[in-house]
């Protein structure tokens, strides 16, 4: 399958779609997207450039085992939950900047909620996909 | 007070960073933590002796009423003087009995997470909350027992053990919400004032059914009391501590904190005299026939055990009286004689009764500590166990029915305690020393020190009573119900009938020790019953629930995914069908459904014809393909129907749906035909059933009034509470978080598990090759 178009495309692909992804994250507040489908996008754009290029490939850009997103993305999500205890609300109550930011729009703890989804979800997916394709 | 409960919980964990520090000659110092709590529990005794009660609530789950709330009474300050006190001495004794021992600091990590649940167990006047200590006590119970975790006997009394105590702690459990649901409150105290309601309800009887069945499991009565001879496998600090003198009194302490709330009624008090009773005569009469010297004081613990339950069962003022003041007869006594056995055992590395002999040549102090206690125990004067004995013989001279037989019952059980006690504290010490004991040690202070403090309390309460009486005994009694100031505790009673039963008990018992000797002759012969006991039938039990369930996994759990697949349909198809045909008509409300539009027709046979090929290909990556089709066709439907979120998402885990089965598709042999025609037949029905169902079940559902209030509460507050104007995204993040924080935890242990099936079959490929 490693056509040389469909990995000379890929190369391109991969930042594109992964910009894709965030653009879905950061949108779903308002419009249709979020965490979960971007985090899928995501993973997308990763299997993608490893279809084109291999598996170790693709890996060698990672870096580190997609794995490691699970942890970071549970305790980035945990601790967005557990930021307003320490402005003595409960639990998992929404904390919000009181001013838009430019581009970005409204950010709050919500939004860092939605980050942890987001990374929880691509570490997830291409854990399960590349063990897969690992031991096939 | 919650610190003091939670002071053992804190040490056992800050052992668990320090213990390399405590496993050598600093282990003693552990001992303060009982010592200090002793201290601190006997300074409330002037308090709680004027008749006041200390309580001290701290909320924990308010919503379900669930408190941490604390009350001393007399019944817990008796109870939790004995836990620190005897602690104390435990604690000091294991210093020496497990010197240089490698897991020493683990043992005393035990011993006071034990301690901390006891204590915790004992003054707790929220049900659920002394649940929870209930659990505990059985859990550190469970790791002390099997603490030789190399031994597979051990292992196996200790799962034993726990079993049992957690049948019993399962049903304490439904006791407890029983009466929380009758009487609206998990308060003990509150119960109190409810007895007449509690008594009237029609869940009478079950409530308390369960919490017997917890205080015999707990208390090792017949017919759960096996697990208390096979938890003697535990070190002997932990028998002494957890099985004679603290944890299986904590099923008694459960019916003596509920006599003034359950009792006084036909049923309890028939009940606990029976079962009592069997226990004590049954077990007493085991004890002839051990030679293992806690072989006869497990079972003697038995008995005493099953003489408390008869005493509460009685249900008189002399009864309780008379359970007070066995308790502390019977913790004094029967720790020593387990402290006794454990320094023989330690120094002569036998417990063999029928070998040993003549040690009171060697071990003086020990000699006087364990004929003290078997004379406690046997009931002579001037000891505080003739107090004892006589109280019981008083009360149980005034039951209501059946008095003949019940007095023969406890005179004869009185006899072989008095037999059992002789055997255990005196004969080691009596005789010839034997050859092969003559290079024997003398054992240290730590050891005979804490048998020899408690054999002279035994003495010293005996001789002045009033020690006891108005500190602990009395105010026990008054937080049983019952009044006790015009009752006075002394030796001479005067002559009457009970000092004659009292001469007969002790001329015949020590008749009977000097003409029954223990023997393995007699233990070969008890042994032939044991397929009748109680243990066995267990045993057997357990064993052919195992292979039913060997026989069960197999039919189910087979390993085929096709036939999970279609247990799960096909259950699914039958509960769902016998619900919707069963309790009501189909109504399909055909006025709800829209219009059908061209492209909408058009969508829906491209699905159809993508089902189809599926079924039907010959070709598995054209199957996967087609199955691609379906999953976009139904992308568009949400589009359609203003979905966009779902589409999305949809589209995105089609396309890597696709992906997956081609990556383990690509590998597979090619296409072949597994199943028959006749298994295509039956899956395709079942699925076309399935899909009729959920069919008729959607349409039934638009049928169905709908309530749209919640939908709207979030569309309304979406933007104003959560900032947010995508409702789908702002529940799954905001009001629904937790949800969603629970569904990403589980994909990721879903990753891990996939991670480490394949990479574990990769590994024991490789190692295959």
């Amino acid at each position: 399958m490693s056509t040389l178009i469909l990995r000379t495309a890929s190369n391109y692909l991969l930042p594109v779609l992964l910009v894709f992804s965030i653009f879905i994250l950061l949108r779903g507040h308002y419009l249709p997207g979020g965490g979960f489908v971007g985090g899928l996008i995501a993973a997308i754009a990763f299997v993608l450039h490893a279809f084109a290029n291999g598996l170790d490939d693709t890996k060698n850009l990672l870096r580190f085992h997609p794995g490691f997103l699970m942890p970071v993305g549970l305790a980035l999500a945990f601790f967005s939950g557990m930021s307003p205890i320490f402005v003595d609300q409960a639990f998992m109550t929404g904390l919000w900047f009181p001013e838009p930011f430019p581009v970005i729009g409204n950010v709050g703890s919500a939004l860092f909620f939605d980050i942890g989804v987001y990374l929880v979800v691509i570490g997830v997916t291409l854990t399960i996909i590349f063990t897969i394709s690992e031991s096939a | 007070m919650l610190t003091a409960i939670l002071l053992g919980f804190l040490f056992a964990l800050f052992l668990v960073f320090t213990g390399k520090f405590f496993r050598g000659k600093l282990a003693i110092l552990s001992a303060l933590i009982p010592a200090g709590l002793f201290v601190y529990f006997a300074s409330f005794i002037p308090q709680i002796s004027s008749g006041e009660i200390i309580s001290k609530t701290y909320q924990w789950v308010p919503a379900f009423g669930v408190d941490l709330s604390f009350k001393l009474d007399g019944l817990s300050l008796l109870f939790s003087l004995m836990i620190t006190g005897i602690g104390f001495l435990v604690f000091a004794y294991t210093a020496s009995y497990l010197r240089g021992h490698k897991y020493l600091d683990r043992f005393y990590g035990y011993l006071s997470l034990f301690m901390a649940a006891m204590l915790g167990l004992v003054l707790s006047d929220n049900l659920i909350s002394l649940f929870v200590f209930w659990e505990l006590t059985s859990i550190s119970s469970f790791f002390l027992i099997g603490f030789n975790n190399t031994n597979p006997a051990s292992r196996k009394s200790a799962l034993t053990a726990l079993g049992i105590t957690g049948f019993g702690g399962f049903s304490l459990l439904a006791g407890a919400l029983l009466l929380g649901s009758i009487t609206g409150t998990y308060s003990i105290s509150e119960m109190l004032s409810m007895k007449e309601a509690i008594a009237g309800s029609e869940y009478y009887i079950l409530a308390v059914v369960f919490i017997f069945v917890a205080a015999f499991t707990k208390s090792a009565q017949f017919p759960f009391h096996f697990w208390l001879p096979g938890a003697m496998k535990a070190p002997t600090p932990v028998s002494t501590y957890l099985h004679s003198a603290t944890m299986v009194k904590a099923g008694i302490y459960l019916l003596m904190r509920f006599t003034p709330v359950l009792g006084d009624q036909e049923f309890w008090n028939t009940t606990l005299i029976i079962v009592g009773g069997i226990t004590m005569v049954y077990s007493a009469i085991h004890t002839l026939f051990r030679t293992d010297l806690k072989g006869v004081l497990a079972y003697s613990t038995i008995s005493a055990l099953g003489i408390l339950v008869f005493l509460i069962g009685l249900g008189s003022k002399d009864a309780f009286m008379a359970a007070s003041v066995f308790i502390i007869v019977h913790a004094l006594y029967k720790a020593t004689l387990f402290l006794v056995t454990g320094i023989i055992d330690h120094q002569t590395g036998t417990r063999d009764v029928t070998k040993l002999a003549g040690l009171r040549k060697i071990m003086m102090p020990v000699a006087i500590a364990g004929i003290l206690a078997a004379i406690s125990s046997a009931g002579i004067p001037p000891t505080i166990g003739f107090l004892g004995k006589e109280l019981t013989y008083e009360a149980s001279m005034h039951a209501e029915t059946l008095t003949i037989v019940i007095v023969i019952a406890i005179v004869l059980t009185k006899i072989l305690l008095l037999w059992a006690g002789f055997v255990a504290g005196i004969k080691p010490f009596t005789g010839k020393l034997p050859e092969p004991y003559k290079d024997v040690k003398a054992p240290d202070f730590l050891m005979w020190g804490p048998a020899i403090i408690l054999a002279v309390l035994g003495l010293l309460f005996g001789i002045f009573p009033m020690i006891i009486e108005s500190a602990l005994v009395k105010p026990v009694v008054s937080a049983l119900g019952a009044d006790a100031s015009e009752y006075h505790l002394a030796l001479w009673h005067g002559f009457n009938t009970v000092l004659l039963l009292s001469a007969i008990t002790i001329v015949v018992g020590i008749l009977l020790y000097f003409f029954v000797k223990p023997s393995a002759n007699l233990e070969n012969r008890i042994g032939k019953l044991e397929f009748i006991s109680p243990k066995s039938i267990l045993e057997k039990g357990t064993h052919y629930f195992n292979v039913f369930s060997a026989f069960w996994t197999n039919v189910f759990q087979n390993g085929y995914l096709r036939n999970y697949v279609t247990t799960i349909v096909l259950f699914l198809v039958v509960l769902v069908s016998y619900i919707m045909f069963g309790s009501s008509r189909v109504v399909i409300d055909h006025t709800q459904l829209s219009q059908v539009t061209a492209y909408e027709l058009v969508v829906a046979l491209i699905l159809i014809a993508g089902v189809f090929y599926t079924v039907f290909t010959k070709s598995r990556l054209a199957a996967v393909a087609a199955m691609g089709v379906v999953g976009l066709a139904i992308c568009l439907i949400f589009v359609f129907y203003s979905a966009p979120d779902l589409a999305m998402t949809q589209f995105s885990i089609d396309t890597l749906t696709v992906i997956l089965f081609v990556l383990v598709l690509y590998r597979l042999p090619k296409y072949l035909t597994l199943s028959d025609y006749k298994m295509r037949v039956r899956d395709g029905v079942l699925s076309a059933a399935l899909g009729t169902v959920v069919c008729l079940l959607a349409l039934q559902v638009l049928a169905e009034p709908t309530n749209s209030e919640l939908g709207d509460f979030y569309a309304k507050n979406a933007y104003i509470m959560a900032h947010g104007k995508n409702v789908v995204n702002v529940i799954l993040v905001d009001f629904r978080g937790i949800d969603t924080f629970m569904e990403i935890s589980v994909l990721a242990i879903a990753a891990i598990g996939v991670f480490g099936l394949l990479k574990l079959r990769l590994k024991s490929t490789d190692r295959s090759q």
